[in-house]
This record gives structure tokens, sequence and C-alpha cells, in this order.
């Protein structure tokens, strides 16, 4: 078995812990190269929620083989669930965040149940639909949700430690190494995950259901629990989108946005571990700056998005890593 | 003793009978040959015993169980594996991690986050008997996908190896091959009967590899059972002659 006759790896090939050596280099140093080129620290904060949500979703694209246009539903959900327990419940970030999980994970895990039959575009379509109810809900419900107006009122609350309290609510600094502590936990959670007999499991319906189920792997199961898993990590991206804007809108839980996650995942390489980092941080930063520029932001990602998968159709951070380097 | 019965099964789809009224019995450790005219259903009876579809009539009873409406998974669990005419591989995945899919799924690890010493190198034994097995050992890091034709079959019979199982269903095994990696593939089948005494049921149109390998051959045409026997018998029965080679004016 010790046998590991690799192919020949091109000579640019990006070995995947160099990628994770240079994607953690990067994040942790944030606050320092970020403001040389002209960015600002709640910018990435943005990459980092935005590359959460799409790496959770990635679960189920890249590495299950099912796709889902509506998991903005469940980010949505998570803004919304830390939201209303910051303002109803307590002061309590992590309460907030436990909240989000909870409300937009049991949305994902028992409307999973009603679809893990479906697939392709029969998935597809259903996720849509739920997407779209969570959205109404959220916009009619204007005495609990402040319905088109978004739900204010709110603000983080500090981190207590114990030993030591982090002002995650004034400073950006902090706040932004608060996420990325957040992040570098779910991250690790979904890579630990992905390394397991239940990833290589997802993985082996991604290939070829027919060949998994005659191997004795109960699909429909296995689906759902990947779609649960991937609905609770967005909704975690989704309850630190609340944290970072102290607001949640309706359209955390649009179509719209939906369609931007699934953009993320396949721009920056739905096969590569970091691929959906890699496209959020574009999709964030080319979003920050065209729009500065023109409301017509979205036609300039729309563009670098055919022209990627035209020319890189295994995503960018995906050719930059070369084949079977997953 | 009896490994598999099937009992006058009949497979209708609208108003074309696909399989009619066929029966067989496999004793264990038996290598069967299913042969057959292209159209004679013989993709149809064995998608019915692997629970692709049940039958429309009929039984079928897997070492002394009932198993004609039993889901896949748990014919699985009985110890029932299957290839595919068309090779069905993970085919960006190297021949290593096939097989591991395989071992995980029969050591019923496959919902695991996390594998103990004990249980890891259980899986690291199972992959290396299904690898030396099929001749792949030292193919274990390369991607299925990027093999040959004929390699890509043996990674999908050690896939299916991996279950242990107790019937191995093989549907032309040696289909699109050349006469190498036909010789190749029909050798490992042997091996599999001989040395290691699998129970195998295979559709095969190679008649050589038929001949050669099977203890007993199941003849179908249009559905229907033309004959049941020996290699030999079936080679001197007339209806078959005539099945395969056109009606002697």
């Amino acid at each position: 078995m010790s046998a590991t006759t690799a192919v020949p790896a091109p000579a640019l090939s990006l070995r995947p812990w160099l990628t994770a050596a240079i994607v953690w280099g990067l994040l942790l140093t944030v606050p320092f190269w970020l403001p040389l080129v002209g960015g600002y620290t709640a910018l990435a904060a943005r990459v980092l929620v935005m590359g959460l949500a799409a790496m959770s979703f990635n679960l189920l694209l890249g590495f299950t083989g099912q796709m889902s246009f509506g998991h903005a539903a469940y980010f949505g959900l998570g803004a919304y669930g830390a939201g209303l327990s910051l303002k109803y419940l307590a002061a309590s970030t992590p309460l907030a965040m436990l909240m989000g999980v909870l409300l937009g994970g049991l949305a994902g895990t028992l409307f999973g149940l009603l679809i893990v039959r479906r697939r392709g575009v029969y998935f597809a379509m259903v996720t849509v639909a739920f997407g779209q109810i969570a959205f109404y809900i959220a916009y009619s419900w204007n005495s609990l949700t402040g319905g088109y107006d978004g739900l204010r009122g709110f603000v983080r609350a500090p981190i207590n430690l114990g030993f030591t309290t982090v002002d995650i609510a004034n400073n950006d600094i902090a706040f932004y190494y608060f996420l990325l502590v957040v992040f570098g936990i779910a991250v690790g959670l979904l890579g630990l995950l992905l390394a397991s007999p239940f990833g290589r499991t997802l993985l082996a319906i991604r290939e070829n259901e027919r060949r998994a189920r005659f191997l004795g792997i109960p699909i429909e199961r296995h689906i759902w629990l990947s779609f649960s898993i991937s609905c609770a990590f967005t909704a975690l991206a989704g309850s630190l989108y609340a944290l970072l804007n102290n607001f949640a809108d309706p359209m955390g839980l649009h179509y719209s946005l939906s369609g931007e996650i699934v953009i993320m995942a396949v721009m920056g390489g739905m096969r590569a571990f970091w691929g959906p980092l890699v496209g959020a941080a574009l999709f964030v930063v080319v979003q920050d700056y065209i729009s500065s520029m023109t409301v017509n932001w979205m036609s300039f990602v729309g563009l670098i998005f055919v022209l990627v998968v035209l020319f890189f159709p295994r995503g960018l951070l995906g050719m930059l890593q070369g084949r079977g380097s997953q | 003793m009896t490994m598999l019965d099937v009992r006058g099964v009949t497979k209708q789809f609208g108003s074309l009978v696909a399989v009619s009224e066929v029966s067989m019995l496999v004793a264990p450790g038996e290598l069967r040959a299913i042969i057959g005219p292209n159209g004679a259903g013989k993709t149809t009876f064995f998608n019915m015993i692997s629970g692709f579809f049940p039958p429309t009539r009929g039984e079928i009873v897997f070492d002394g169980t009932t198993i004609t409406r039993m889901p896949v998974a748990a014919r699985v669990a009985m110890g029932m594996a299957r290839t595919f005419q068309i090779t069905e591989i993970f085919p960006e995945l190297t021949v290593g991690q096939n097989v591991r899919i395989g071992v995980e799924s029969a050591l019923g690890l496959r919902q695991r986050v996390w594998l103990g010493g004990r249980d890891a190198a259980a899986v690291r034994q199972g992959i290396e008997e299904a690898l030396v097995m099929t001749g792949l050992a030292s193919k274990a890091g390369r991607l299925v996908g990027e093999l040959s034709h004929g390699d890509q079959r043996a990674a999908e019979i050690a896939t299916a190896l991996t279950l242990k199982p107790r019937l191995l269903l093989l549907d032309e095994p040696t289909a699109g091959m050349g006469e190498h990696e036909t010789y190749a593939v029909a050798n490992l089948i042997r091996r599999l009967h001989r040395n290691s005494s699998y129970t195998i049921v295979l559709i095969e149109h190679d008649m050589r590899v038929v001949f050669n390998l099977a203890d007993k051959i199941t003849v179908l045409t249009e559905g229907k059972l033309l004959a049941e026997g020996t290699p030999a018998e079936i080679a001197d029965n007339p209806a078959v002659q005539e099945a395969y080679l056109g009606k002697a004016e």
C-alpha cells in the first residue's frame, strides 16, 4: 500500500499543504498587509464570512455532488437566529451564534428529509422553492423580523473569556481575529469530516451513485446528512454575517445570494478544499471595488465567472493545484 | 445446499416481456455462466437478482432468505456484490481510494468521522487483500479514470471483492476487451473461483471464456430459458446450436 506512484504533477502545481499554508499565512496577517493594497479590515471580514458559506455549501456540491440553489435560506436563517437572540434573549455573542446554527441547521435537516429522494435538477429546484418560502416569511413577518427593512436594534456583545474580555463590538481588528478563530474551527471540522470514512462515502456518491449503492451505501441517508451538515455550517456563516453588520435582512435569504454562493464555489474550484474561499475573496473584492464605480458590478462578476468557467473549468484554485490533488 | 434459487421470474416492461418464467439454481462454490444472443434478457435477469428492480412475478431466494423485493443495501449486507457491463467505478479517485471506500462500507465504518488504530489496521488489511488478489497493488496510487480498460475492470472487481461477497455477479466482465486483457480478466475470475472458492454468476459473450471457466451454463433466448447444463452438454445441444448458428435449412 506504500506504492504511491502518484501522477506526475505539473511544475507549477500547488500541493494541498502548501495551499493551506499560504491561505493561513495570508489570513493571519490581514490587518498588516490589507491596508497597504488599499483594502480595509471589514472587507477581509466579509471574505471570511462568505468564504465559510461557500465552503460549507461546497460540502454538498463539490464533495457530495448535489446542487442546491437555496443555500441562502440557511445563511439568512442563521443571521436572523443570531439577531433575534441578541435582541430578545441575551446580549451574548456565543449564544447568538448557537441560535443561528440551530435555526438554520434544523431547518436544513427537516427540509433535507423531504428532498433527498429528488436528484439533479429536481433537487436543485426544490431547494430554490424552500429558499423563497423562507424569504417571504422573513419579508412578511414584520413584527418579528422587521420585514423589508430588516432586523435592527442589536449589536454584537464583547466576548468574556473569564480572565479577560475581547471587545469585538468596537475593535475591528479584534472582531476580525474573532471571526478567524470561528472560521478556523469550522473549516477544521469540515476538513476532518472530508478526510474521514464519512467524507469518502460522500465522495463515492459524487463519483458514482450506482457503484456506491451496490457497495451497500444508503445513498439518501448520506445525502441528507451532508445536506444537514452543510446547512448548519452555512447558518454559522450567516450568524457571523449578522454579527458583522449588526443587521439581518430578507435579502440574506434571497435566491440571488444562493446564486452568488454557487458562483463563489465554482469560480474558486469546487473540487479543491480552499477553492470556494478563493472564489469568495475574488467575488467580494470585485464587488467592493467595482460597485464603487458602477451599479452594474454584477455584470463584471458575471463576465469573470464566464471566463473562469470557459478557460479554467476546475476553477481558479483547481487549476493551480492540478488534477487529483484533493 | 443452494446459494441462489431463482424461481420462475418474469419481468414485464409495459407490453414487452423481457424475461419470462426463468428459473435457476446455483450451488455454493459454483461458477455459472449465462449466455444468449443480444436481447435475450440476460442483463434484465441479472438486475432482478441484484435488486436493481424487482421481478413482475416469481421469487428469488438467496442463501435461504427470500430477497425478491429486498433493497440493494440489504442484499449487499447479506453478501451479494455485482459489477456492470459498463464499468462502474469512482473515476476521479485513486485505485486505493476506490477499494478503501468498499472496505470501509463493508466493515460498517462508512459513517465514522474518526478511525481508531484497530479499525484503521483492518481497513489497511482489507485494501491490501483486494489489491493483491486483483494484481493492482502496484497501481494503488493511480487515478482509476486514467487506467486501461482492463485495469479499470480489475479495479471494479477489486472494489466488489472488498465486500467479501458470498455471491459475485459479473455482467460481461470481458466486454470490449482485447485478447490480452480478456485473458487477464478470465484468469482473475478463474483464481477467484478455484483458489478462493467464490460463488460466481457471470454473463459473458466470449465463448472461450465461458467454456473454459463455467461449471454450468444457462442459455437464454428471447427472455426464455432455452437450456441448462455442463459446458459439454450445452455444446452438444441442438437447440443451442440452432439459436447461435441459425436454423440448418
